[in-house]
């Protein structure tokens, strides 16, 4: 499986007040067209890890990298152009929450034409009935009805459906998703991580799942890195998890409770501060 | 009560930022000193400050720092003289009056509408918008519908209209540029209290059966004290311009009275040979003014960190 | 459909038409009272303050008879409540009594000023809004560099300086020194008797009419006040534009846009400030309404004859009449400003249409 994208050592620092604080610190994997899984709780730098490989991070963030590839593009030395380019046509990124992060004033279906407008030379006509086909892709029953409606007007979990629409009508090959199901209802989840897993094997996608759900990436994806404050501290298949290796996943791992299993008390995790360094 | 003696003794700064306080005074000292910190760290904000202690520091000191007198002019000799000459730092009017002392002295004036519009309005919109917002109901309704009515009025024009019927004077000005001013207090002291309201600790004072009076006075008041600050801070600016603009057309402080706006009126008449009379209150008018605005604006920026977008 | 799918659909129609109804109550009921409390304060200021109320309206030097009429006339014999009933009825009706200095009824004099007033605040909040909103973008696009920094300085000096000051100086500099700006007044003496006013607003009148000569002085007259006041209102504008801005390009949709890879004019122009174009809109009509205000100031230094300079003439000669009757016309229009913006807020807004 050739590499889609390569990543080796990515470094993400802030500078704050008290001194530079580094959010992730020498992250490295490759990433075929396969399901990648990057679990972490909070502040231990795996959202951070995703908006570095878009370019989405704040300005005054420094990204540094020995290597960050897409598809033999070296991203950290192509000019902005180019990185925007990519973005949204090539690499695309779902976000959290559907009822922040789609624009309130404009209405559901432009905001899909626009993606689709600024990367292909569409009319007005075609680009709206490629729209309204990725609204029904995403399992949305009345794709004309909803083209038309602003985001407040549509629940969480069809919002996210549309994020879905609006961030694949380009064809994108590798999707990085930053915790695309974690604002939902627990059913809404699960419809939304089904469309997801379908458009994705359909189009032969490469993803990158971010969440704090161990037991979500697990049954979702095929790889799974475990992180803990901007490290890296076990990469393996997602089947394998029982057999970790790390305390921290370890940890993470035994907290889940298990149907007909001894339910007191549940494991805590007991941090340990090696594992930070 | 000492720690045990291994651990170093605090310096004051340590003191002041420890996270862990032993007593209300030391808390309350370690947020006014970091909001110090917060407002010191921008220059602009500072700046504002100065300015208006020196415009205080002018104002009562007034009798000692002024060369000349303000009321009597040299008239036979010493009329209209540009800014420079022998004696007048800016200059002197038509009258003979040195400008500049007639603008230490002006600064009374000016600080007396400030302060005493401040006392009046800001506490009557305090009080109007923490009793609406935490009586809720009709009580919210009505006193909200005439703060409304209050604030969707021309406030200049009021106050002109005010100064036409009680007559010109400096007291009439105050007066009718307070009862213009108070509305916006009310809609913040209501807004926040409307935040606060709901908390728990206010439930539990209501709990421990304070009437509800006290709940309002004691409790909810204070916690509308640093936005009301802010605001009353920034709306002087404007209230100087105001009553300026009413000393302008005449119905502020009478002559012989040193008002700044009033200087500016009289001065109109000479400004094509004589630009200093007119121009040097105006540029009084507007470093005060100035003064305000950075004040306030780092005021707001200290006490509410996330609107500087930190 | 089915009949009961008819029947609801019918039902919600129903109900929607209520709350449009429901809302429209609300809003007159709030117009209403609004005008009827300004009504109170100058009926307060006009009746209540003054110790003779008639001797304020015709002056010291009217004959026994027509103070005996006058008296009649304003009800001062009857009770205070039905004096307010008869003031209001006749503010209604336009009648704001006789001026004592043009012998006109003031709403004749008030009708004859007021477009010149209108025309100098358009003329300034369009100079404040088509300069004010772009330089407030760029400040928050480019925040915490030179033009940022520059933008803020322009806006705290416009927000800390007397008007009529910065006006006095301004006509020193470009009407007495450079002579580039004519004045006083709206056009020179030459052509008022020429040229007849339409809307009586000169500018477009004169458009009009084809009337170039006209044109180019009334706009030599109109420029230096216009662009006073366009100042002030470009300080307040650029301000809240900053503001709104900086609020629009912090939050998450902006990150999806540029994930999307939208160019980041796009990015600006299209989602940021559509967003903040909400608020702004609320902005520039309250800005409008403040430099109908600031007029009374404006128009006494440029002698532009409007309704401020009508207040204010009227004030120096006690007419408070007239007084009274400019306050409550530029109430009027400030408090219809302010719920007109109130208004634009919620249709503007597609989060708030839905209620």
């Amino acid at each position: 499986m050739s590499a889609l994208l390569t990543v080796e050592d990515l470094r993400v620092c802030y500078p704050t007040r008290t001194g530079m604080v580094e959010a992730v610190r020498g992250v490295s994997f490759a990433l075929g067209r396969e399901r990648l899984g990057i679990v972490g709780e909070s502040g231990s730098g795996k959202s951070q890890t995703g908006r570095a490989i878009m370019g989405l991070t704040p300005p005054q963030a420094q990204v540094t990298a020995k290597t960050l590839s897409f598809d033999g593009i070296d991203l950290l030395s192509a000019p902005p152009k180019l990185r925007r380019s990519l973005r949204g046509k090539r690499i695309a990124m779902i976000l959290q929450d559907p009822k922040y992060s789609l624009n309130p004033v404009m209405s559901i279906g432009r905001q899909i034409v626009e993606t689709l407008r600024e990367h292909e030379d569409v009319s007005g006509a075609e680009a709206r009935e490629r729209a309204l086909e990725m609204l029904a892709a995403v399992q949305i029953r009345d794709p004309k009805r909803v083209f038309g409606l602003y985001p407040h007007e549509v629940s969480g979990g069809m919002g996210q459906r549309a994020m879905i629409a609006m961030m694949l009508v380009a064809g994108p090959e590798l999707l990085i998703a930053d915790e695309p199901t974690s604002a939902l209802d627990v059913t809404v989840q699960l419809e939304v991580l089904s469309i997801l897993d379908k458009l994705v094997a359909e189009r032969g996608m490469g993803l990158i799942f971010v969440s704090h759900d161990l037991r979500l990436v697990s049954s979702f994806c095929d790889r799974v890195l475990v992180m803990y404050a901007g490290r890296i501290v076990e990469e393996l298949a997602a089947s394998d998890l029982a057999n970790a290796k790390h305390p921290y996943t370890q940890g993470l791992f035994n907290c889940m409770p298990v149907i007909g299993a001894d339910r007191h008390p549940l494991p805590v995790l007991d941090r340990k501060p090696e594992w930070a360094l | 009560m000492s720690l045990a003696t291994e651990t170093p003794p605090m310096t004051r700064r340590e003191w002041l930022l420890s996270d862990r306080p032993q007593s209300r005074l030391q808390a309350r000292l370690g947020r006014a000193y970091m909001t110090w910190r917060r407002f010191s760290a921008n220059r602009l904000a500072v700046v504002g400050l100065l300015i208006l202690l020196a415009l205080v520091l002018v104002a009562a000191f007034a009798d000692y720092i002024a060369p000349h007198s303000p009321f009597i002019g040299n008239l036979a000799g010493a009329r209209l003289l540009p800014p420079g000459s022998e004696g007048y730092l800016l200059g002197t009017d038509d009258q003979g009056r040195d400008i500049l002392s007639r603008l230490i002295y002006g600064s009374r004036l000016t600080l007396m509408v400030v302060a005493l519009v401040a006392i009046i309005a800001a506490p009557v919109g305090l009080i109007v918008g923490a009793v609406a917002g935490y009586a809720g109901g009709w009580i919210d309704a009505i006193l909200m519908r005439v703060t409304d009515i209050f604030l969707a009025f021309p406030k200049l024009v009021l106050a002109l209209a005010f100064v036409a019927a009680l007559g010109p004077g400096i007291e009439n000005a105050v007066i009718a540029i307070a009862i213009t001013s108070w509305p916006p207090y009310a809609r913040i002291a209501r807004a926040e209290t409307l935040t606060v309201r709901n908390s728990d600790y206010i439930a539990a004072v209501r709990l421990m059966g304070a009437s509800p009076m006290r709940i309002v006075f004691r409790h909810v008041m204070p916690m509308c004290l640093s936005s009301l600050i802010v605001r009353v801070t920034l709306d002087m600016a404007g209230i100087i311009l105001t009553a300026a603009g009413l000393g302008f057309l005449g119905l502020g402080a009478q002559p012989p009275l040193p008002e700044w706006g009033a200087m500016i009126a009289s001065g109109r008449r000479f400004i094509l040979d004589h630009w200093w009379v007119a121009t040097m209150p105006g540029i009084a008018i507007l470093i005060v003014s100035l003064g305000f605005n950075l004040l306030g604006d780092g005021l707001r920026d200290a006490l509410d960190p996330r609107e500087s977008g930190q | 459909m089915s009949l009961s799918a008819i029947e609801r659909g019918s039902g919600r129609r129903r109900a929607r038409s209520r709350k449009i109804v429901a809302t429209a109550l609300q809003f007159l009921i709030v117009v209403a009272t609004t005008y009827i409390g300004l009504l109170a304060v100058t009926f307060f200021i006009g009746r209540v303050i003054p110790i003779d109320p008639v001797l304020a309206v015709l002056g010291d030097r009217a004959p026994a008879h027509v103070v005996e009429r006058t008296r009649e006339a304003m009800g001062l014999n009857l009770a205070l409540y039905q004096q307010f009933f008869i003031y209001v009825r006749q503010a209604l009706s336009g009648d704001f009594g006789v001026s004592v200095l043009t012998t006109n009824p003031v709403m004749t004099d008030i009708r004859r000023v007021f477009p010149a007033t209108i025309e100098l605040a358009t003329l300034g909040t369009l100079i404040g809004a088509l300069i004010g909103v772009p330089l407030g973008v760029l400040a928050a696009v480019k925040r915490g560099s030179i033009a940022d920094q520059i933008v803020r300085v322009i806006g705290l000096v416009g927000y800390s300086v007397p008007i009529f000051w910065l006006a006095l100086l301004a006509l020193l500099v470009f009407y007495a020194r450079l002579q580039w700006v004519a004045y006083p007044g709206r056009i020179d003496i030459v052509y008022e008797y020429t040229f007849t006013p339409i809307t009586g607003f000169y500018l477009v009148d004169a458009l009009w009419q084809g009337q170039w000569d006209v044109f180019r002085d009334a706009f030599r007259h109109i420029i230096l006040p216009a662009s006073l006041l366009g100042y002030f209102s470009l300080a307040y504008i650029s301000r809240m534009t900053r503001s709104f801005m900086l609020n629009e390009l912090q939050q998450e949709y902006i990150v999806a846009a540029r994930a999307k890879g939208l160019s980041e004019a796009r990015i600006i122009w299209g989602h940021a400030l559509r967003n903040a174009a909400v608020p702004l809109v609320t902005v520039i009509a309250l800005s409008y309404a403040g430099l109908l205000e600031g007029s009374v100031l404006t128009e006494t230094v440029f002698a532009w004859p409007g309704l401020g300079l009508y207040i204010t003439n009227s004030l120096q000669n006690a007419d408070m009449n007239a007084v009274l009757g400019g306050t409550i016309i530029i109430g009027s229009v400030f408090i219809g400003i302010n719920l007109l913006s109130d208004l634009l807020y919620r249709t503007l807004d597609p989060r708030t249409r839905a209620r």
